[in-house]
This record gives structure tokens, C-alpha cells and sequence, in this order.
């Protein structure tokens, strides 16, 4: 039997743009969500120089610590701040989809799943603060 | 008074005549009941009769219908006119393939795809008719049953932005259905289907999500990825580590 179809000269491709992602919501969230990582990775780095600066002198150290004071560093830092926790939040919806959770038979909801995380997170942040100030003080 | 009417702008593709694809008005009566499929019907029968479209059981069970309304994957049967009125409705043929004519679309890639899963019980030693059927309980049913429900629509491709860029990603429906082979209990084919965990399968997804979001049928395809993602990655950790250990 010959193949019948389609004249594959004739077909009409269309390309992906590469404003694909501007074209709805989930798309722009997506990829708000990937481009987190590229603000961490860019708060490591400062934050490993800081800690170079501390392996050198304390003049160092204070000269660098200074500099970060400036609106410029801290306007980065609280938008590095804000991409992280949408990076937590987000990989915590991932682990809702990836782990069903059971009670016995009953499956946990998806969102609930999510706020256990969350949770378990705030919980997790209030030990290190409490432990930060103790070792401060 | 004059009856209510809803313009449709439906893409026109002749191959025979036409470089590129260009877009048709209709204006078509508006009826509270009407889905945009009945209004492709009405242009058709009524109107242009050359409008080429698939489309079949007009209930969402059978996959045909499947278009770009107003920008988003949907099935024509399940997209009320009533939800855009009086807005006018774009409908195009499902973005990420290529066209054949108007709103139909050449699904070759996506048929090769589902067939290279191996989407049929694999034993690794076939019971004989004499011991009688494989027995399933209600939770090992359970456990794949979501993923069986699958229509083959491909919305989930026209969905996916990997795809879109990626022609050779194995796709939301394939995974998903190699998936329900893999959980279900009476398989034993999983190291058959490695074309899941190679390159252009699941480790292309990046979760995006947005097939799960379109998936008429709520099969959650990008959960069935994710999970096949912890899948095989176990079992390359066990592979290595329990060199010996039979699966």
C-alpha cells in the first residue's frame, strides 16, 4: 500500500517567536521563575566575595561591607531577596505535583501540600534567627 | 429584531494556491448554546462550504476538534461562544505543528511519538491463557487510572513552549502514556521504554506546566513527567549502586 498524505513541500511550518513567553500569564511566571536563579546565582557570588574579603583583613572586610551599604546594593539585594522566595515558593508547588501525599486513602490537595511546606519553612527560618541572635549576642 | 451575531477569524490555508497562511471574517449568528464548533459548522454548511477542519464526536471524548481559540489550545466542542461575546474569536490551527490546509494540522510527529513508548503490557513472561486473567486491585488501578484517560487531543503540545522550540521533545501525551504503562501492575517493561529517560524526553521538560493546565481530560501530564523524572533517577542510582539487583 503506498503512503498517502500530506506533500510534505506544502506544509506550512510556523516558527516559535521569541516573545512565546509574553503571550500569557503561566508563560511570564515561568519564566520569572527561571530567570530567580540567575539573581541567586548572582547573590552568591557577591556573597562570596564578601567572604574573601573576610579571609583578608578586617579593613577589608569593612570596606566591602561598606560599599554594599549603598542604595544601588541594597535595591539588588532586596530584589535577590524577593526572586529567592519566589524561587522556595515555587519549588514547593513542584514538590506538591511530583509527591502525592496520602492520609490513609485520602489524597492531600495540591495547595495544602504547598502550605505544609511552607510551614515547615517558617518553622525551619525561626530556629536560624533564634540561633543567629543567641550566637550574636 | 435582529438576530445576535459573533465574528470569527478563522486562519485560511490552501497549500495549492497560498504562500502563507491568512485569516478569513465570518460573521456567524450567536446562540447561547453554541459552541465554537457548532459556529465551524454553520460556516461550513451555511457559508464556505471549502473550510477545512477535523472535528468528530462534538462531546469532547474523541480528540479531533482541537484549535487555537483566541490564542489558547481548546477543544472547539468544549469552547463556548458565549464565554467571548461579544469580543470577536481568533480560531487558528493548534501552534507547534505544521499546517496541512486552514485549521488542519499534520499530526506525524505526535502519532511516531506515542508509538515510540511502547504503549502496550510488556511481560517479561507472558501468563499462560490457563492460569486465568492478571488480577489488579482497586489501588493498583488507582495509581495509573488518571493517565489512562488521555484523548490524544495534542492541545498539551500546542501548549508546551519546549515543544515549540524543541521539535524533538518526546512530548506531554507520550510521556504520560509511557507513564501509565510503567505504573501499571502488570507491566514489566520498564527498561524498555528508556526513550523516556534519554535526552529528548523527560530531561527536555521543564516544567512549565502549562499542558496540565489545557488538558481537557485532567490527565496531568507534567505530573507524570516529574514523577517519571524521580522514576529513573532511582533506578539509575540503583543501577549503580545494586549493580546486581533484579527489578
Amino acid at each position: 500500500m503506498s503512503a498517502v498524505g500530506p506533500d510534505p513541500a506544502k506544509l506550512y511550518h510556523r516558527k516559535t517567536p521569541a516573545t512565546w513567553w509574553l503571550t500569557n500569564r503561566s508563560y511570564f511566571l515561568f519564566m520569572l521563575r527561571e530567570l530567580s536563579s540567575v539573581f541567586i546565582a548572582l547573590f552568591l557570588v557577591v556573597y562570596l566575595c564578601q567572604l574573601y574579603q573576610l579571609s583578608k583583613a578586617p579593613d577589608a572586610y569593612n570596606a566591602f561591607t561598606q560599599k554594599l551599604n549603598s542604595p544601588g546594593w541594597i535595591f539588588f539585594h532586596l530584589v535577590a531577596l524577593l526572586f529567592a522566595l519566589y524561587h522556595s515558593f515555587t519549588w514547593f508547588q513542584s514538590s506538591a505535583v511530583v509527591l502525592p501525599l496520602r492520609i490513609g486513602e485520602r489524597l492531600i490537595s495540591r495547595p495544602i501540600v504547598t502550605a505544609l511546606h511552607v510551614g515547615a519553612w517558617a518553622v525551619v527560618s525561626v530556629i536560624v534567627l533564634i540561633l543567629f541572635l543567641a550566637l550574636k549576642s | 429584531m435582529a438576530e445576535p451575531t459573533i465574528t470569527l477569524n478563522v486562519t485560511r490555508y490552501r497549500p495549492e494556491k497560498d504562500r502563507a497562511p491568512t485569516t478569513q471574517t465570518y460573521v456567524v449568528p450567536y446562540r447561547q448554546d453554541w459552541v465554537v464548533l457548532d459556529a465551524l459548522n454553520h460556516i461550513k454548511d451555511q457559508m464556505d462550504g471549502t473550510l477545512s477542519y477535523r472535528w468528530s464526536c462534538r462531546m469532547g471524548v474523541c480528540g479531533s476538534c482541537g484549535m487555537m481559540v483566541n490564542g489558547t489550545p481548546k477543544l472547539t466542542c468544549a469552547a463556548f461562544l458565549r464565554d467571548y461575546y461579544p469580543q470577536e474569536i481568533r480560531v487558528e490551527p493548534l501552534v507547534n505543528f505544521p499546517i496541512i490546509r486552514d485549521l488542519v494540522i499534520d499530526m506525524t510527529d505526535f502519532m511516531e511519538k506515542l508509538k515510540s513508548v511502547k504503549p502496550w503490557i510488556i511481560r517479561k513472561e507472558e501468563k499462560p491463557v490457563s492460569e486465568g486473567e492478571y488480577l489488579q486491585t482497586p489501588a493498583e488501578l488507582e495509581a495509573f487510572h488518571q493517565f489512562t484517560q488521555c484523548i490524544n487531543c495534542m492541545l498539551c503540545y500546542a501548549a508546551c513552549p519546549v515543544y515549540g522550540l524543541e521539535p524533538k521533545f518526546l512530548g506531554p501525551a507520550a510521556i504520560a502514556l509511557g507513564y501509565r504503562y510503567n505504573m501499571d501492575s502488570r507491566d514489566q517493561g520498564k527498561d524498555q521504554r528508556e526513550i523516556i529517560g534519554n535526552h529528548d524526553g523527560i530531561w527536555d521538560c521543564t516544567f512549565v506546566g502549562e499542558c496540565s493546565v489545557v488538558c481537557p481530560k485532567h490527565v496531568d501530564p507534567a505530573a507524570a513527567i516529574q514523577r517519571s523524572k524521580v522514576d529513573v533517577t532511582k533506578n539509575w542510582f540503583q543501577s549503580i549502586l545494586l549493580p546486581w539487583g533484579q527489578r
